[in-house]
């Protein structure tokens, strides 16, 4: 158990032939929409709209329910992220913390606001809620990699760390 | 000589304060040192002000050391190869230290003891011992649990025992059981550490629950926001199943029981029981109306059990010792020992497992040791974001679930997050409202309409707009969001938003007004 295993995600571009064996290999289990889904999603780095008629078709349901699961869950997104994904907690342990003023600090040095990815497609920052590591609050992930005791010093190190 | 047995915990807590870089530090100079060294990477012990927590195993017992740093690995090691030397950082004995020494520990008596990829450790601290009991006396199963006065530790309180019973009596040609592992509240983190330092413990929980209602398939829950559980879990899944103790005949008995992961994918409402259940099925994950009761038609409208991770990890140690040595613990209708989790602005923080009835305010400042910022504990929040925030003047409220409920509490999942005081109330009520409108699944009207607009109304409040009528309006509105609303989600969001406004009203007074009243 590696911390610091999807510290550089590859994806593969997206494709309906790839597609259609990810559900393939999925399809037999019992609920098999959010499995399928994330495994989409592990593989592209999003769910392409172009995805959602492959799966309603081999699920046996409509593109509309397709398209209102996705949309349901933060998880998934609809385009790619940035090259990294900087997760902030934003819940009440890491408020208490100190959480709040890290996050503007974040959000200045990034020149973004939460939800977005940098101009030039290096970083996408987003609020987490809870990562349960509410004893050593406040606590952020950087691609995955879980940093708790979040200060100032160790902001600017992973927000440096996004430009190498 | 055996090698020297050295434990670096793997839990998530201590990976994020650097416990992973100190495993391969020590690994490399034992290397070089040419030393023959061990590592485990065994769960958190829950004292986590001082992970990363090193434990060497000596002669005299595990002696441990703590918070270690990456410039500490070398003096660490040369005192653990000295049989557990002197060093600033050396804690002694896990078990003597004040923060373990007041614990009961039934429910996490081994989490950070064993190697949870360990089925033979776990086997050797008691391990499976529930089950052995269980398969021979399957009939019983449901009536200790019952006896045992368990309640559900996710935050419900309903008697464990009782639905069981409901599963178990409905009669169908599947049932399930799901564990409801989407611990989404912040301020709690024992699934977390449960599932990644015993995760045996909770297999074999459940494995009991299929047993005792006739079940043969289970489903973990977990959200994808806890990758270090979800990769736990799935290990120790595999080995079990290659040992015998999951599959067509567990442990050589007649029984067959099989579990599966499935990840979350980031919605707090999914760890509501129905929406989790949709979530499950591939829906959105909305929450249903109840009844049916799950009980009676859940996970694809068969009889399903759905439990908190704690609920069915303390199963076990019930079916092991007893109904009754589990009940001998506890206050008035609150049974056995609750694993409490201490967070947010405190010394001491971490999972501390005690019988119920123990106040707020020893866990706040004898236990927790007050905020680590130096400054005086303002506000507390109990039970996760649905929880209510209690003043210091409420420390005497017993850890109880009808104590905290005559009070406007909730225990909730037993987080405890504490707030110095600089917290601003009517931003934490606020903060409520917004959370509750970006969670909600949006079926009903007083969570989905009513969350929004609880935003704007403290947004006026705080903007000195008709402050008086606007308080009076957010209280009508909690009020209709508490007993309109189809979940806890809606139902509970009023309790940080009231108790903020009745115990801290100070705070919700114009901006002006508070600059001139310093």
């Amino acid at each position: 158990m590696r911390n610091t295993d999807k510290r550089v995600a590859k994806y593969e571009p997206f494709g309906t032939e790839r597609t259609a064996q990810i559900i393939a290999e999925h399809k037999d289990l019992e609920g098999p929409l959010l499995p399928i889904l994330h495994a989409l999603q592990e593989t592209f780095g999003y769910i392409d709209q172009a995805a959602e008629p492959i799966v309603a078709e081999a699920l046996n349901i409509s593109r509309a329910e397709v398209h209102g699961v996705v949309t349901f869950y933060h998880d998934f997104r609809a385009e790619p992220a940035g090259r990294h994904v900087l997760k902030l907690c934003r819940a009440e342990a890491c408020q208490a913390a100190g959480a709040d003023a890290l996050a503007a600090r974040a959000e200045a040095r990034l020149g973004v606001a939460f939800g977005r990815t940098t101009a030039d497609g290096r970083v996408t920052l987003e609020p987490v809620y809870c990562l349960g590591l509410c004893s050593v609050s406040p606590s952020a992930a950087l691609d995955g990699r879980i940093v708790a005791r979040l200060d100032a010093g160790k902001l600017d190190a992973l927000v440096a760390e996004t430009n190498r | 000589m055996s090698a020297l047995r050295i434990y670096v915990p793997g839990d998530a807590a201590a990976a994020a304060c650097g416990a992973d870089e100190i495993a391969v530090a020590i690994a490399a100079l034992a290397a070089k040192r040419k030393i023959s060294v061990e590592i485990v990477r065994n769960g958190s012990r829950g004292m986590h002000w001082l992970e990363p927590m090193l434990e060497a195993a000596t002669e005299g017992g595990r002696i441990a050391y703590g918070p270690v740093k990456l410039a500490d690995v070398e003096s660490v090691f040369e005192a653990m190869v000295a049989g557990g030397g002197e060093h600033k950082l050396r804690v002694g004995v896990p078990e003597e230290h004040p923060f373990l020494k007041r614990q009961t520990r039934l429910t996490f008596a081994r989490c950070g003891i064993v190697d949870p990829r360990s089925l033979e450790d776990y086997e050797a601290h008691d391990g499976y011992k529930g089950l052995a009991k269980a398969v021979a006396n399957h009939g019983g199963i449901v009536e200790e649990v019952i006896q045992s006065g368990l309640r559900g530790r996710g935050g419900a309180g309903f008697p464990t025992g009782i639905k069981w019973k409901t599963v178990a009596e409905t009669k169908a040609d599947r049932k399930y059981i799901v564990c409801n592992a989407d611990e989404g509240d912040s301020g709690t983190f024992a699934d977390r550490m449960i599932m990644e330092g015993d995760p045996f413990v909770l297999i074999e929980g459940m494995t009991i629950a299929g047993i005792a209602v006739g079940a043969a398939k289970g489903f973990i829950y977990i959200r994808s926001e806890y990758p270090h559980a979800i990769a736990m879990m799935t290990d120790a899944i595999g080995i079990a199943r290659c040992a015998g103790m999951l599959g067509k005949t567990v442990a050589g008995s007649a029984f067959a029981f099989d579990l599966e992961v499935r990840v979350g994918a980031g919605s707090y409402v999914c760890g509501e029981e129905t929406a989790l259940l949709e979530s499950l099925e591939g829906n959105r994950g909305q929450v249903r109306a109840k009844p049916p009761l799950p009980a009676h038609k859940g996970l694809f409208g068969k009889p399903t059990i759905v439990n908190n991770v704690l609920s069915l990890a303390t199963v076990p140690v019930i079916m092991d010792k007893g109904a009754a040595f589990y009940k001998n613990f506890g206050v008035g209708r609150s049974r056995g020992t609750m694993p409490i989790q201490l967070a947010g602005n405190l010394n001491y923080g971490g999972l501390f497992e005690t019988p119920f009835g123990i106040t707020l305010g020893a866990l706040v400042n004898d236990i927790g040791g007050g905020c680590f910022t130096g400054r005086p504990v303002k506000a507390v929040q109990v039970g996760g974001p649905l929880g209510a925030y209690f003043p210091p003047s409420l420390f005497d409220t017993p850890f109880d679930y009808e104590a905290f409920a005559a009070r406007d509490g909730l225990i909730g999942h037993a987080g405890v997050v504490v707030f110095d005081d600089t917290v601003d109330m009517a931003k934490q009520a606020r903060f409520a409202m917004e959370f509750c409108a970006i969670e909600s699944c949006g079926k009903c009207t007083p969570c989905r309409i009513g969350s929004t607009r609880g935003v704007e109304i403290v947004d006026k409040i705080i903007n000195g707009e008709n402050p008086e009528k606007n308080i009076e309006l957010l209280a009508d509105l909690c009020n209709t969001m508490k007993f309109g609303s189809l979940c806890a989600l809606g139902g509970f969001t009023p309790y940080p938003v009231v108790s903020a406004l009745t115990h801290f009203p100070e705070d919700f007074k114009p901006a002006r007004q508070r600059e001139a009243a310093e």
